[in-house]
């Protein structure tokens, strides 16, 4: 057996903040293998991204390394000294950030930002160093690299940006790179490429990797070993397929439980105790024939000022209590059309019914004024920018009854908006508390307490999750899902993510540079693609595998 | 190229826009001279015993007897034609006058602001690296001291130190010693026409002229400079970019300069574009006190006198160096930052 590269020994790091000391990584103990690739993965708040930076010394100012010990080839570096961990920089080991478009410096062209990190740790003149800042662009595959030498990184897609970190990041081959979330925020497809590269590269220089995500399906299809951290503490440890198949811990239970696979369903995702009471629906009666469907959106398109179409000519229909998704890639315009139904921004051509009333010639700006405003809400994507900071809970969903309904404050008002909060499990007791006094959950059930205060009839969700843990997103995918079957709601779902909207949408439209790719009943759709587009996204997911225990039975 | 063209049709764009503030500057300031109290006629007519007769012929000859609109469209055709009118004060035209002392503020107020920059931005940034420490703290007393003290009293201060009791600054009249020999003005810019004379220790008797009231605007305008670049270096320094360059173990010097300072110059560039134009309007004061022969001086001589044509062509000459301050930002602007596009 070889000496480990990296050897973690109890690692405690505290952070001094304004309400006292918060330890935030507590006794962690790892070590790597050289060439090996490790999964971290967690939630948020679990520790992980405090465990790489601890690693790197790349710590922010208030955190500060309290325990143990981190030997990099043997050689303890929680004591290193400012020019000992320069040299280690880049030379000998490199990280890879979340959100690439911020990790690289707005003002300077990518290619002199990859000489800087390749003149940093060799003498090299400046021209050699462009020509190996060129080398290092065709390493990652970007194309046209000669060009993108003198681009800027807001000229670059978000994945073009990230492969100008990795080369900035092998730009001296280290030998162990961190690479924390490297693909989070990024499209599936893109990310699966972005991976695939990645993994190419560390496993043709020979280096140790950790790979710290919240996906389980990505650290399972590109990690040997993972490890979960819950709290800054390690609870498990092994192989992915061992780990997500059998988990032992109950936290990794859990985890597993609420990753949306390829074949759960949302009464699956959170563990049976936690579950929310079925209720009895009853049966609706088929609208008579001829009452006209929900939403019926007619070819519409909306053009940006310099004529580039963000949406041509896109239809659909919707009855009433029916769920159907809208995916795609971000610029396909699932957004715009989301925006464009529920009124915020005006169609450029086209027409949209609304229980057989067309809204489409109201301008937006007066919409608000209409008396269907109120039966078409909207739960926005950031729980946490969606509510305005200085209302509390309880004006937030007070907010629009007042506005639409014509209630007044008093009695009415209050045991409405406690009748909201009881719905989608916000306990009374927090509707005095601001936002930031509240977790990203609590936010989302307000959000959505909101939208369905004024008892809307369509809800157009637009990613309504995609800022929470998984989790929190389980529990919240079930509120919604009863939430429409009890009110015979009819839900837009606006996301990118496969899985969720297989879950959660009895019908499914994939978008693609603004026009409908494919459409139809979302598990026949995910099950049988009928264009390689769809079969391109269905494949790019990665999987944990399919559990046996989530089966369905 | 194509950035340096995007740049170019922006500061033309703002150039175009900015003109139709100039005519309100231009109409508002006329017809604000015109209803302050006090009568230039009878002010200019030879004496308080002056007759009514005599105050009346000088009205007619000031043409002040005429409606205001039709006053307006005279001042307007003149100054289209570049004629701004005669000072009642110096006897001479406006223009000339202007002409004569604008290079003497010019000089004074760049030279102040190369001071603060160079004094304020080392400060920020030393602020910064080391928040709440004792240099942050002391930077900000001294800041804080730099807004507080109104000019004149630092500039009698530094006076009283630096010639009173140091004898190192000459005697703090005028630009140059009243028996110093004065070179041919080419520019107007005294340090500037005696390099052009060859006449060294005329420049330097000039610099050192120039030094104490320099110094004593720059004190005042430290504070905002050194306050901009304290923060907008903080919020840099604490990016996700400085966060990747140390993370490929650049130098010290890289991160902080390159990385961290040149993206957080941006807003420096703009506040020292507003205190420039601000400070040459402002600092009439310093002019007072060190007995400047600047532009805001002369145009506060000629409010008190109700001389009317000095002050209105001062406050256009104030706008459009205003305007022109603005489309250099721009420009720097577009230059410093690639993100900056035709908008």
């Amino acid at each position: 057996m070889m000496s480990p590269l990296l050897e973690i020994d109890n690692l405690g790091v505290t952070f001094s903040t304004r309400r006292g000391l918060v330890e935030a990584v507590r006794g962690v103990s790892l070590s790597l293998q050289p060439g090996e690739m490790l999964g971290l993965v967690g939630e948020s708040g679990s520790g992980k991204s405090v465990t790489g930076f601890a690693v790197t010394g790349l710590l922010d100012k208030p955190g500060r390394i309290t325990a143990g010990r981190v030997k990099f080839r043997g050689q303890d570096i929680t004591r290193a000294s400012g020019a000992e961990l320069r040299n280690l920089h880049g030379a000998n080991m490199a990280m890879i950030f979340q959100n690439p478009r911020a990790a690289l410096n707005p003002i300077r062209t990518v290619g002199a930002q990859i000489a800087d990190a390749v003149l940093s740790h060799r003498r090299l003149s400046k021209q050699e160093a462009r020509a190996e800042a060129l080398k290092l662009l065709r390493a990652v595959q970007i194309r046209d690299p000669d060009r993108r030498l003198d681009a800027y990184p807001h000229e670059l897609s978000g994945g073009m940006c990230q492969r100008v970190m990795i080369a900035i990041a092998i730009s001296c081959n280290p030998s162990l790179l961190i690479a924390d979330e490297p693909t989070t925020g990024l499209d599936v497809t893109t990310q699966k490429v972005v991976m695939d590269l990645l993994a190419r590269i560390v496993a043709e220089r020979g280096m140790t990797t950790i790979l710290i995500t919240h996906d389980l399906g990505l650290a399972a299809h590109y990690c040997r070993r993972v490890v979960v951290m819950e709290q800054g503490r390690l609870v498990e440890e092994g192989a992915p397929q061992t780990l997500f198949r059998a988990p032992q811990h109950a936290y990794t239970k859990r985890l597993v439980a609420s990753s949306p696979t390829a074949t759960s369903r949302v009464g699956d995702l959170v563990p049976a105790d936690e579950a929310l009471p079925v209720v009895e629906v009853k049966e609706r009666p088929t609208p008579a024939p001829g009452t006209p469907p929900l939403l019926d959106v007619q070819h519409v398109v909306k053009r940006f000022d310099d004529g580039a179409a963000a949406v041509a000519d896109f239809s659909m229909t919707m009855a009433a209590g029916e769920s159907v998704g809208l995916v795609g890639e971000s610029g396909s315009g699932k957004s715009t059309t989301a925006r464009m139904i529920c009124r915020l921004i005006d169609p450029s051509a086209g027409d949209i019914l609304f229980d057989g009333y067309s809204i489409a010639k109201l301008p937006a700006r007066d919409f608000h004024r209409s008396p269907l405003r109120k039966e078409i809400q909207i739960v926005f994507q950031d729980p946490h920018e969606s509510l305005n900071p200085r209302f509390t809970a309880f004006d937030c969903i007070a907010h629009p009854l007042l506005r639409l309904t014509g209630l007044r404050p008093g009695d009415a008002l209050r045991s409405r908006v406690e009748e909201c909060a009881d719905r989608v499990g916000l306990p009374r007791e927090l509707l005095s508390r601001f936002p930031h006094q509240l977790s990203g959950g609590q936010k989302a059930r307000i959000g959505i307490a909101r939208a369905i205060a004024c008892r809307p009839r369509l809800l157009v969700l637009d990613e309504p999750t995609a800022a929470l843990d998984v989790s929190v997103q389980a529990v919240v995918l079930q509120l919604l899902d009863r939430l429409r079957r009890e009110d015979n709601l009819a839900f837009l779902f606006v996301s990118h993510d496969l899985n969720v909207v297989r879950m959660m949408c009895s019908r499914t439209i994939v978008l693609r540079a603004g026009g409908i790719v494919e459409q139809g009943e979302s598990l026949a759709l995910f099950a049988n693609p009928q264009t390689d587009y769809t079969r391109e996204l269905v494949e790019a997911i990665p999987h944990i595998g399919s559990p046996a225990s989530l089966l369905p039975a | 190229m194509g950035t340096i063209g995007a740049t170019l049709i922006r500061a033309g764009r703002r150039f175009l826009s900015s003109l139709p503030a100039l005519f309100g500057v231009l109409v508002f300031t006329f017809l604000l001279m015109r209803v302050l109290p006090g009568d230039p006629a009878v002010f200019f007519a030879s004496g308080p015993s002056a007759g009514n007769e005599e105050i009346e012929v000088v009205r007619k000859q000031l043409g002040l007897d005429r409606s205001l609109p039709e006053q307006l469209v005279i001042y307007l055709h003149d100054v289209g034609r570049g004629n701004l009118g005669r000072s009642m004060m110096t006897g001479q035209p406006v223009a000339k006058d202007l002409r004569q002392r604008l290079p003497a503020s010019l000089e004074l107020t760049l030279t102040a602001l190369v001071i603060a920059l160079i004094a304020a931005v080392p400060l920020g940034v030393l602020a910064a690296l080391r928040p709440n420490s004792l240099i942050d703290h002391s930077v900000r007393l001294f800041c804080s001291l730099g807004v507080c003290v109104p000019t004149f009293v630092s500039g009698l201060l530094l006076i009283y130190v630096f010639y009173y009791l140091l004898g190192l600054a000459p005697d703090p009249t005028g630009r140059i010693d009243v028996f110093a020999s004065v070179p041919p003005a080419r520019t107007g810019f005294l340090m500037v026409d005696f390099l052009l004379a060859g006449d060294v220790e005329g420049w330097w008797a000039a610099a050192r002229q120039l030094m104490l009231p320099a110094f004593t605007m720059a004190l005042f305008v430290i504070a905002p400079l050194a306050r901009i670049t304290r923060a907008s270096m903080l919020v840099s320094l604490g990016s996700d970019f400085v966060r990747t360059a140390r993370s490929v173990g650049l130098s010290r010097w890289q991160i902080v300069v390159t990385y961290a300072l040149r993206n957080a110059i941006l807003p420096v560039i703009t506040i020292a574009g507003i205190v420039f134009s601000t400070m040459l309007g402002a600092n009439v004061l310093v002019e007072k006190v060190f007995s400047w022969p600047g532009v805001a001086s002369y145009a506060l001589d000629a409010l008190l006198v109700s001389d009317y044509a000095p002050v209105q062509g001062f406050v256009l000459l104030m706008a459009s160096i205003f305007v022109a301050v603005n489309l250099l930002v721009d420009v720097l602007y577009g230059i410093a930052d690639p993100r900056a596009t035709v908008a």
